[in-house]
């Protein structure tokens, strides 16, 4: 079995540093500031849909052209907001999420957060590795 | 049941069905027997030696989810009741928004093979390790049982034989078929069978909708208005025919909501899937192929649901050997005759069996991986041997679940019924820990083991009590009537009462959370180091 080597070069207080340095805090927070509220917001509109359907079938069978009726353009809508809400994901995580995971990733495997690295290191990439 | 035999003659032609799957099988055993040679490791044979491409696993995923039940089943639904079979696959599809948003990176980047390599991950190992295999076993055994179910029921349909002794027969060529695929080609020949099946399934979809739809002129007014005319009602197009019955079909409806969105996120099978890429980034590409993959084949769905309702009419599916299931054959057949019905019927087989072979590595990983190296073996295994096991695992449960399966058949037991079962389970025991684990900081062992645990014993309890088990005339013992809970499907309760249970055992215990593992599981998470890597060959 490849039990790959880097995963026990990182000791347990590289992870604590990593852990608490600023980038690791501002990725936390990027991740959670989209991921929380938008899993909220879904799941408001899906549980909305879903009552409506079974509480409001009246509202829902209103016809809005031909045979469309209400009920059929807000399910449609669960498809759009669904491919929306993935694509509002990929971006946010291409542009605000991956570029600080990549460089942290680099930093570990340098071990920069090592305690026995110098405190000003941690801060500017590129200086332990130049 | 000759009758079944004549009325199945007439439409369409078993020599076609069986030549098309038989077709399909054969080149997947080439691919699966291909796929084989580089298979060495564990990493080989749990997750494909990570060299799976984001864009191929979203097809595999999509070939995984999008069971017998989700292609005849809504199609069927649709069908028949109109708009509350939509409502279905809507539920199906906003679940992937849990796995890319909350679940499938996060997980990726912190595990090796199962679930239980998260859950574990910051507890103590052996009970977390134990009680995350039980529950894998658990959904994966309710979901490979309605498959093998779903599989024999099939056979009146599509292949024109009935009557037990075939019905059983089927269901152990299936079986038979699914334990050579995974012990031969592991995950990678597994995968390549659910890419092909996904292909060619959703290929399949598209040729019938884009028939339906020329026939109506490309109008969807015009098609809705056939599907009324068809019925004799517009009832079919506005929602409640199904679920609008009673106030008990209503918060069943809102139960069985729950579940669905809750639970893809939970379902091991979708998760071992994660661990086949080579990076988080490659996991997200995955989710989203899925998303759009498994959202446009629920598009056509609608399409060809009331596609059905119009052309072929609710009386006749509901007549046809298979019922609700038949809806997309009939309708296959009343466009392109035996051909396109010879076809649709293969794909529905590979389908099963692509679902099934997923479903067993799983399993069998699970046991393998969890229970025999882990707690039996204390992570004391020579190189190959837990391996071996996963090899050994995976024959005992493709016997069991054929055996099971030929009795679930014999039963009558839903098959709809079944996979929302497994879907409840997930969603309970599975979801609510997972979370916690990835999010929590002061999550323990006790909350971990009182979600898991007390997720699905709730699950399972209230279903034994339900009118699926007794007291109705649809039940499994329609004789007897020891039924107390209402609800057919037990999420609205079991759901809330695992993240009750989850926060309760923390907060109600003195053992300290291991901060320096839950530093490990976080900076791993958002970051990926450490991660494991693909395999090189």
């Amino acid at each position: 079995m490849t039990d790959p080597q880097e995963r026990r070069l990182l000791t347990p207080e590289e992870y604590r540093a990593a852990q608490d340095s600023p980038e690791f805090v501002e990725l936390k927070k990027r991740f959670r500031s989209f991921a929380f509220p938008m899993t909220v917001a879904f799941l408001v509109w899906y549980l909305l849909y879903v009552l409506l359907s079974t509480y409001a079938s009246d509202f829902m069978s209103t016809q809005v052209f031909g045979n469309v009726n209400v009920g059929l353009l807000f399910g449609l809508g669960q498809f759009v907001t669904t491919f929306v809400i993935t694509h509002l994901y990929v971006a946010h995580a291409n542009k605000r999420t991956d570029p600080i995971a990549d460089e942290m990733r680099d930093r570990l495997e340098a071990h920069d957060y090592a305690p026995g690295a110098p405190a000003g290191d941690t801060r500017t990439q590129g200086a332990t590795r130049a | 049941m000759p009758d079944l035999l004549a009325a199945d003659a007439t439409i369409g032609n078993p020599a076609i069905n069986i030549s098309i799957f038989g077709a399909f099988v054969v080149i997947t055993l080439a691919i699966t027997f291909r796929a084989s040679r580089n298979n060495k490791s564990a990493a080989d044979y749990y997750a494909a030696g990570r060299t799976i491409t984001g864009q191929q696993n979203g097809l595999a995923i999509a070939g995984d989810y999008l069971s017998a039940a989700s292609f005849l089943g809504i199609a069927g639904a649709i069908a028949i009741y109109g708009y509350d079979g939509f409502l279905y696959s809507i539920g199906f599809l906003v679940a992937w928004l849990v796995a890319l948003l909350l679940v499938a990176e996060l997980m990726r980047n912190t595990a090796r093979f199962t679930m239980a390599d998260v859950l574990a991950f910051r507890m103590r190992q052996g009970p977390v390790r134990t009680a995350a295999a039980i529950s894998t076993l658990a959904v994966s055994l309710f979901y490979l049982l309605a498959q093998m179910a779903g599989a024999g029921g099939l056979v009146a349909l599509l292949l024109g034989v009935s009557g037990p002794v075939a019905e059983a027969l089927v269901v152990t060529v299936v079986g038979a078929l699914m334990i050579f695929y995974v012990l031969v080609g592991g995950m990678r020949g597994t995968t390549w069978v659910q890419i092909i099946k996904a292909s060619l399934l959703i290929a399949g979809a598209l040729v019938m909708t884009l028939w339906v739809l020329a026939d109506y002129g490309f109008n969807l007014s015009a098609l809705l208005g056939g599907a009324a005319d068809r019925a004799g009602t517009t009832g079919v197009l506005n929602p409640g025919a199904q679920y609008g019955v009673s106030d008990t079909t209503r918060l069943d409806f809102i139960s069985l909501a729950l579940a669905l969105v809750f639970g893809t996120a939970g379902l091991p099978h979708v998760l071992m899937r994660f661990y086949t890429v080579p990076t988080a980034k490659a996991a997200r590409t995955s989710v989203v192929w899925a998303i759009w993959l498994i959202g446009i084949f629920y598009l056509f769905s609608l399409i060809i649901g009331y596609g059905a309702g119009a052309m072929v009419g609710a009386e006749t599916i509901v007549a046809a050997p298979g019922g609700v299931n038949a809806a997309a054959p009939l309708l296959a057949f009343e466009l392109g005759g035996t051909v396109l019905l010879g076809i649709i019927a293969g794909v529905a087989f590979a389908t099963i069996l692509a679902v099934v072979a997923g479903l067993t590595i799983t399993a069998s990983a699970s046991f393998a991986h969890d229970v025999y190296a882990s707690v039996i073996k204390k992570g004391d295994v020579p190189a190959n041997g837990e391996v071996k096991v996963a090899r050994i695992t995976a024959v005992v449960i493709g016997a069991v679940s054929i055996g099971l399966g030929i009795l679930a058949l014999r039963a009558g037991l839903n098959i709809a019924f079944l996979v929302a079962l497994a879907f409840a389970v997930a969603a309970s025991a599975n979801l609510p820990t997972i979370l916690y684990t990835l999010f929590w900081k002061k999550f323990t062992t006790q909350g971990a083991l009182w979600s898991i645990y007390g997720g699905l014993i709730i699950c399972i309890g209230l279903i034994l009590f339900s009118p699926v088990v007794s007291g109705a005339e649809t039940s499994m013992f329609p004789g007897v009537d020891f039924a107390w809970f209402p609800l057919r499907n037990p999420g609205l309760v079991s759901i809330p009462a695992s993240f009750l249970l989850g926060w309760l055992g923390t907060v109600l215990t003195k053992e300290k959370p291991n901060e320096a593992k839950w530093a490990e599981l976080e900076v791993r998470a958002l970051t990926g180091i450490g991660a494991e890597k693909a395999v090189q060959h």
